[in-house]
């Protein structure tokens, strides 16, 4: 489909009713409020209109609803939400950002949720604190490489498959849908994409064990929960993130629990 | 901590223990099937082979501590992961929409629980006689077809299996899976194998008691 048949101005706007969890704050209870979402064009995206029906709630003097967003292009991350029970809506592959309202039908109800998981606190209304996810790479989602000037490109040969793995894993963008859609509120899909992602490369080697180990370990105490293999994540994931991740991830913490690697003075061990 | 510890406290430990386990337990089910299925063989095949199985003497006792042990184990981390799993979501979504997940992998916890009672009731049954009719040390042929002539009974074990049809279903392949013995796949949820051993282990275990009831083995 060209840009061009696209963009279709002369589409009939839409009238819709939202479902949107709204909380004031962390510690305070939420509830589900219903909103008008009158005169919706088709070709405003998830987000637009949501801007949309915030200006009329400023206008009304209410309190807009808080949303995360930052790109707006799908790259970020920042923008997931519960739509209609599906982690960033209805369409596959696609952040909230880049759905557009034609996915929807006028008179459509719309329900609108924060990610929940235990390891996700809501902040605001739509809003969650993911900064779990940082935690987790922090752990060990890294190599340990000396500064200076970067070596020759192709005195580290990688082979094609290796290289697109690598990128495909690498292409994560930690927006926690995979956590959202699990049934377990489990972390595994983006934990194995980081660990996929260097566990391919010849960068990725020296560390691999004790990055399995040290990931795995802060997924767990930050309260995710395990993997079922329910396969909800990868149907989630808006970069395609394959559930063979996972198996990569479990091989090479089973490898690392059973040569027994020292992780003391290791920068990722806190 | 020592390495064996640290695993066991991590949910990909658990879950390997769980998928070891699982997979013992899929090796006796279907050795237990293909056993079961000498009824068809008549009385003497059957009584035969139930009397071969004793005859093995101690190595049937190691057979049932190793059984033992895994329920056990497969039990304990399912319990364990169950009570991780559901801390880890403790407001449940207003609306949530099942994308992917299969049936199968929705029902594993009750299924297991049937499972679970099934074996206790099983285990009374043939095993031991406690929930037997007429039992004999010797005629396990006869204890099968006594055993089998009240519906409710024959009833339970076709809910039973149907259970343990939709365990293997998603256990067969999410086990290997979990242990890193799958090949990296385009499909990766696409489980063919699993689909063929659960529909080979309820169907073969089914038709014995339905045999049973139409009056086909007698
Ligand atoms: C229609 C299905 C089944 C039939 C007709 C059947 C029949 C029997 C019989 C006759 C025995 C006693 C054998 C003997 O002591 O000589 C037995 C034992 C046993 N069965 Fe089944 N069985 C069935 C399904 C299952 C399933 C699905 C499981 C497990 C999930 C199971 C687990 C066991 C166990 C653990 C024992 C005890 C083995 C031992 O004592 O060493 N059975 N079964
Ligand atoms: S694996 Fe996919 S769904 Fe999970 S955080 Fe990364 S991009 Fe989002
Ligand atoms: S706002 Fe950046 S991915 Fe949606």
């Amino acid at each position: 489909m060209s840009g061009a048949s696209m963009h279709n101005p002369g589409a009939k706007p839409m009238n819709l009713t939202l479902h949107v969890w709204r909380q004031a704050g962390a510690n305070v209870a939420g509830r589900i409020v219903d909103y008008p979402a009158k005169d919706i064009s088709p070709d405003m995206s998830f987000l637009e209109m949501l801007d949309v029906v915030n200006e009329r709630l400023i206008e009304g003097g209410q309190d807009p609803i808080a949303f995360d967003h930052d790109c707006r292009e799908g790259i970020c991350g920042s923008c997931g939400v519960m739509i209609n029970g599906a982690a960033h809506g209805p369409m596959k592959a696609t952040t909230a950002c880049q759905l557009h309202m034609r996915s929807f039908k006028d008179g459509d109800d719309i329900w609108i949720e924060p990610w929940r998981a235990k390891a996700f606190p809501v902040v605001k209304d739509l809003i969650v604190d993911r900064s779990a996810f940082d935690r987790i790479i922090q752990s060990g989602g890294f190599i340990s490489a000396p500064t200076g000037t970067a070596q020759d490109a192709n005195s580290l040969p990688i082979g094609k498959p290796d290289a697109d793995l690598a990128m495909d894993n690498a292409a994560c963008i930690g927006c926690g849908a995979c956590v959202a859609a699990c049934p377990n509120a489990s972390a595994s899909l983006f934990t194995a994409a980081k660990i996929n992602h260097l566990a391919v490369l010849p960068q990725g080697q020296p560390e691999r064990s004790k990055r399995a180990l040290a990931m795995v370990d802060t997924m767990d105490l930050e309260g995710f929960g395990g993997c079922t293999l329910f396969g909800e994540c990868q149907e989630a994931c808006p970069k395609g993130i394959s559930i063979d991740a996972i198996m990569q991830m479990n091989r090479d913490y089973i490898v690392a629990s059973a040569t027994k690697v020292d992780m003391k003075e290791w920068a990722g061990s806190a | 901590m020592s390495w064996q510890m640290r695993f066991w406290s991590s949910t990909v430990g658990k879950k390997v223990v769980m998928a070891v386990t699982g997979i013992m337990l899929v090796g006796f089910v279907i050795a237990h099937m293909l056993g079961n299925l000498q009824m068809f063989l008549g009385a003497d095949a059957m009584n035969g082979y139930a009397a071969f199985l004793k005859s093995t003497g101690e190595l049937l006792w190691v057979a049932r501590a190793g059984l033992f042990a895994a329920a056990v184990l497969h039990i304990v981390s399912a319990v364990q992961l169950t009570l991780i799993n559901r801390a880890a979501r403790p407001t449940e979504y207003a609306k949530r929409e099942p994308q992917v997940s299969t049936l199968a992998s929705r029902t594993l916890r009750v299924g297991g629980v049937i499972l679970a009672v099934f074996i206790v009731y099983h285990l009374g049954h043939f095993t031991l006689g406690t929930f037997h009719p007429a039992f004999s040390h010797t005629g396990v042929y006869g204890n099968v077809i006594i055993g089998f002539q009240s519906v409710w009974v024959v009833l339970f074990y076709v809910i039973a299996m149907a259970s343990l049809g939709m365990h293997l279903f998603h256990g067969v392949w999410a086990g290997f899976r979990t242990l890193g013995l799958q090949k990296r796949s385009a499909s990766p949820i696409q489980r063919s194998a699993a689909l063929w051993v659960a529909i080979i282990v309820w169907a073969g275990f089914t038709a014995i008691p339905v045999a049973v009831l139409l009056g086909i083995l007698n």
